[in-house]
């Protein structure tokens, strides 16, 4: 435990404002009614199964997955499916969702609702992927990644460790720390569970070591387990990164266009983990999860567990309300997230955080000449050079310097706009840099 | 109403501003050395040069660039101080104000202000005065601690002009000096010594050095690598040759150096963007500061090799890349 | 003394020599091939190099000219020079070309501060792409001007400028040379370049919105709500995904007065004498 891991190259360190660290993890309760965007997770929209006026139950399932990249979608509350079309997302543009009324909370009677901890693993390998299949299990860290695929290695593969990653170093996010404090066991149990569907014997939990309370719990109760260990990670933005963690804990760092499967790796986030815990072990879908609602503009900031397509809006209430000083919404960290221009959009199985924030505290200045510092280099856990690939964008144009450059390989953390003096938006460059580059 | 923008919603809390402003401080023990050896004459020539570059800088944004005024950032103060600390005490104002204009309007705003600029202003102003009025520029008035003017207006020369004039040749100069008239070296570091107001004192310039370091305004890699650079090759120089003046501590704490190295190399505008090309970019800067104060015709070269390493500095940065996440050791 | 003169006649000449000797080598060997044609036809372009016509610029532009037939040579257009000088360059290779009505750009979008007021603002965004990325815009309309202006900035004639009053860019027609680089460069697709009709009038549904009527409506009072009037004033013209198209060949100046008096939200636009 003495052994502190991290990566060289890069990496910030903003302040924590960790508000919600010490408060438990609280029911959100059920709104009036929730909408289900079909499309949760990177791949193909799953296919829609319900219509207008049918009656639904906690965990049926109301979409279908879509081919192998695409996820089954679950209801989340009991109550009558309201309407089936486009409505406005937290971008405002259109989605296709599911709006379901609510009446009572009625769950699917398969779903094991007690709290008994089930240890013993009973199921093939094959039969637990099946189980992630069928609970519509994505990756919670914000990607969307359809678990199923990463816990079936493919011919030829092979994979030495699996890494769950408990570094949450956003910024006032918590939810994943309360996971870890509150459902410690299953998340073990669940970190057996993905060890056993790709036959191997090795994972390691990485917290970083802001986290002590999660850390102690985790690895007193590790003790009790073969093949999963607890390492602290040192505090540092952006160590929860794949590519990050990956060279952090291993050593090894991904080449270009390679997945952590070609280093021997996978990495789970630990919200992911419980949820496989929860899928395999007491048959319950994926239809809920921690949020941590915080930021300057909320009055009580909590962590709530939330049912998907739960509206914004309710959770903010919830916390005590909106006021008329709040400026920003944001959905996520306050370093990847995104602001939000419509309050009544949806969470969804990858919101990890709400955050409100006042005027003063957030406000972006405009960006002034460029003093040729570096700093944006020196910071790039990358390894990019941020100033230079926003010289080489030409709109359209060719785009051999922007690949010369690795533009493609910006994992888009946003350390280079963070420590800019000049506050030019060098995510926004690279972000389109990447498009470019994706056109051609 | 709400506001929308994009991700990272947070940053630091160091603008550029604020980073000038760091700078402005790191400075401030140098100028307090000079005003107690040389007294208010080396005040005098401080509040000139920053008065200057700040009238020159505002009267630039205001009636040709008609841009926002940018004298607030502080850089036009860090310009100013530079070229005060380049400069003898006895320097005429209107001659410094001379230099101020060449810096701020030649060597700034011509190029497209601030971060446009291809050469350090405060350099090319140093070295625009030194061509034109020469003499000026080479009388060195001798230090006397804690008097408010010079007692005798006795002049003197510096530790480098001593170095210059020893050789084996045996030939004999009304200015030879001998290695037992140079300064001690305790002299040297606090300052007690002839030179250029700002660069006498090494220890309150490794003060602001310190200060610099301490704020993260630069990282240690410029100024370790151009003095390391500098006493490896006086080193290897002295012990081949036996010659005197080559002495590599007398270099490393006189002349420009110690000011050269830690404020001049490192500014940001001038100096590389990657940690490897600012290695280079150090290393390439001893190494010419050793030729030209061992082989040319002048004592000091500071200010011309970083001038010209200047030059090379989109050269150093388009081939200076740092090694990406992922690519093969 | 004379010896110094002819050893430098020598040394210079020598010097001289060698380096014509050089440059005279270099020229042959790297000699680039052009083409008779080609060259001619570079003297009529007029140099904008704006790759308006869809090749690199105009010497790429010329070569394509030189290499084609007939039919290809059809297909070439150089949207800057226009008919004149395509003209000029089809009699350098003794084609005849076809006719071509006058083109401008026009903008598809009439969500003006006032007609499709801000329900959030922007911070710190300074383009139109990435504000395309991050939300819906600033009045709620998916599909509208994002009113950031990156149009204006990838203007090469300056046909382009903000209307204060409105937000939107306004188009200069008589400046508008249709190379497309607005075009390609919104994010939303709102430019379209559009032939003028005998009369030097324009007709267009200036909304992409492609929500139902009344969400559109919400956003924009000008949003094209899909109600059909206009497709029975004109049976070519086609109502999909609850937006209306004009086809390019409608002649304006019978229709276009009508058209526009007929659409009740006033998505249809109506201009006369455009290019004055």
């Amino acid at each position: 435990m003495s052994k502190k891991y991290t990566f060289p190259m890069g990496g910030i360190h903003p302040e924590k404002y960790k508000l919600t660290a010490n408060c438990p993890i609280e029911d959100a309760g059920l709104p009036e009614t929730v909408c289900i965007p079909v499309k949760q997770h990177i791949g193909s929209s799953a296919k829609i199964l319900v219509n207008k006026g049918d009656k639904v139950k906690v965990g049926t399932l109301i979409a279908d997955a879509d081919g192998i990249v695409s996820s089954d979608v679950h209801s989340s509350v009991s109550g009558e499916v309201l309407k089936v079309e486009d409505v406005a997302g937290s971008t405002g543009y259109e989605e296709k969702m599911i709006t379901i009324k609510v009446e009572g909370d009625e769950w699917e009677e398969s779903i094991d609702r007690s709290d008994k901890v089930v240890k013993e693993i009973n199921f093939t390998p094959e039969e637990i992927v099946e189980k992630i299949r069928t609970a519509g299990i994505v990756g919670m860290g914000g990607a969307g990644y359809p678990t199923p695929i990463k816990t079936s290695i493919p011919e030829g593969k092979k994979v030495d460790i699996l890494i769950v990653n408990g570094i949450e170093c956003e910024p006032f996010l918590t939810a994943d720390d309360r996971l870890m404090i509150e459902k410690a066991e299953q998340i073990i149990i669940g970190a057996r569970i993905i060890n056993k569907a790709l036959g191997i014997q090795n994972a390691v939990i990485a917290i970083d070591e802001n986290k002590p309370h999660a850390i102690a719990t985790l690895d007193a109760l590790c003790r009790l387990y073969v093949g999963v260990n607890v390492k602290v990670c040192k505090t540092k933005y952006p160590q929860g990164g794949e590519k990050q963690l990956i060279r952090a804990i291993t050593g090894k760092e991904l080449p270009t266009g390679k997945l952590p499967l070609d280093v021997g790796c996978i990495v789970q986030n630990v919200g992911t983990v419980h949820a496989v815990y929860e899928a395999v072990m007491k048959n319950k879908p994926l239809f809920e999860r921690i949020i941590t609602v915080s930021g300057d503009g909320i009055q009580y900031p909590s962590n709530y567990r939330v049912r998907v397509g739960t509206p914004i809006s309710y959770l903010i209430d919830k916390a005590g309300g909106m006021d008329e000083s709040v400026s920003k919404i944001i959905l996520g960290g306050p370093m990847m997230g995104n602001a939000i221009v419509n309050q009544s959009a949806p969470t969804t199985k990858l919101t990890s955080g709400v955050l409100l924030f006042k005027e003063d505290n957030i406000s972006k200045t405009e960006a002034s000449a460029c003093i040729r510092c570096g700093k944006c280099a020196l910071v790039c856990p990358a390894g990019l050079r941020p100033f230079a690939i926003k010289q080489a964008i030409t709109y359209n144009g060719p785009t051999d310097e922007l690949r010369k450059l690795h533009a493609g390989d910006c994992i888009e953390c946003g350390c280079c706009a963070y420590g800019c003096p000049a506050n030019i938006p060098l995510l926004d460059y690279c972000k389109i840099a990447k498009q470019e580059i994706r056109k051609k | 109403m709400l506001k929308i923008s994009t991700n990272p919603h947070m940053q630091t809390s160091r603008n550029t501003k604020s980073l000038m402003l760091d700078v402005v401080i790191a400075l401030m023990p140098a100028a307090v050395a000079a005003v107690l050896f040389f007294g208010l004459d080396a005040l005098r020539v401080i509040l000139t040069s920053v008065a200057g570059c700040v009238m020159f800088e505002y009267l630039a944004c205001r009636y040709w660039l008609k841009i926002k005024n940018t004298t607030s950032d502080y850089s036009a103060i860090i310009t100013g101080l530079l070229l005060a600390y380049n400069l003898p005490s006895t320097m005429p104002c209107w001659m410094i104000l001379i230099g101020s204009f060449v810096a701020i309007i030649i060597a700034k705003v011509c190029f497209g202000g601030l971060g446009c600029n291809i050469f350090n202003p405060a350099l090319v102003g140093r070295v625009f005065l030194f061509i034109s009025f020469p003499v000026q520029m080479t009388v060195w008035p001798n230090p006397h601690f804690l008097s408010l003017f010079s007692p005798d207006g006795s002049t003197g020369a510096t530790t480098l002009r001593m170095l210059k004039s020893m050789n084996n040749s045996g030939e004999i100069s009304a200015e030879m000096y001998t290695i037992d008239e140079l300064p001690s070296y305790l002299d040297m570091f606090l300052g007690n010594v002839g030179g250029c107001i700002g660069e006498i004192s090494a220890l309150a310039l490794l003060l602001g050095l310190g200060y610099m370091l301490w704020r993260k305004v630069i990282t240690w890699h410029i100024p370790f690598y151009y003095l390391a650079t500098v006493l490896v090759m006086t080193t290897i120089l002295y012990y081949t040759t036996g010659n005197a003046k080559f002495l590599p501590m007398a270099h490393l704490l006189s002349g420009g150096l110690m000011l050269g190295a830690i404020f001049m190399a490192t500014d940001y505008t001038t100096s590389p963007m990657t940690v490897k090309g600012q290695i280079i970019y150090a290393i390439c800067c001893g190494f010419l500061t050793v030729i030209i104060r061992s082989f040319s015709a002048y004592p000091e070269g500071v200010s011309f090799a970083i001038l010209i390493m200047n030059a090379f500095v989109p050269l150093i940065d388009k081939f200076a890349v740092q090694r990406y996440y992922g690519e093969k050791k | 003394m004379d010896n110094l003169i002819l050893l430098n006649t020598v040394i210079l000449g020598s010097i001289a020599f060698v380096s014509a000797l050089i440059l005279y080598l270099v020229s042959k060997k790297f000699k680039v091939e052009t083409d008779e044609t080609t060259v001619k036809i570079v003297d009529v372009l007029p140099q904008a190099n704006c790759g308006g016509c869809g090749r690199a610029g105009c010497a790429d532009f010329a070569t394509a000219c030189a290499k084609a037939d007939a039919d290809l040579f059809a297909n070439l257009y150089c949207p800057v020079g226009g008919q004149k000088v395509m003209q000029q360059i089809a009699a350098i290779k003794g084609f005849e070309v076809a006719e071509k009505s006058p083109t401008t750009a026009v903008l598809l979008c009439q969500g003006t501060c006032q007609n499709a007021p801000s329900k959030v603002v922007y911070e710190a965004v300074s383009s139109c792409r990435i504000a395309n990325r991050i939300s819906s815009g600033q009045s709620g309309c998916p599909d509208g001007c994002l009113r950031l202006g990156d149009c204006i900035k990838a203007c090469k004639f300056g046909a382009l400028s903000v209307n204060e009053e409105t937000g939107l860019p306004q188009i200069d027609s008589s400046k508008c040379v249709s190379c497309g680089a607005c075009a390609k460069v919104c994010p939303r697709g709102l430019f379209e370049i559009r032939p003028l009709s005998q009369n030097g009038s324009i007709v267009y549904v200036a909304c992409r919105n492609k929500q139902k009527g009344a969400t559109a409506r919400k956003n924009c009072k000008a949003a094209c709500i899909g109600c059909m009037k206009c497709s029975k004033i004109n049976d070519l013209i086609k109502v999909e995904n609850n937006i209306s198209y004009i086809p390019a060949d409608i002649d304006a100046s019978r229709f276009g007065e009508e058209l526009a008096k007929n659409c009740p939200t006033g998505a249809i636009v109506y201009k006369e004498n455009v290019v004055e």
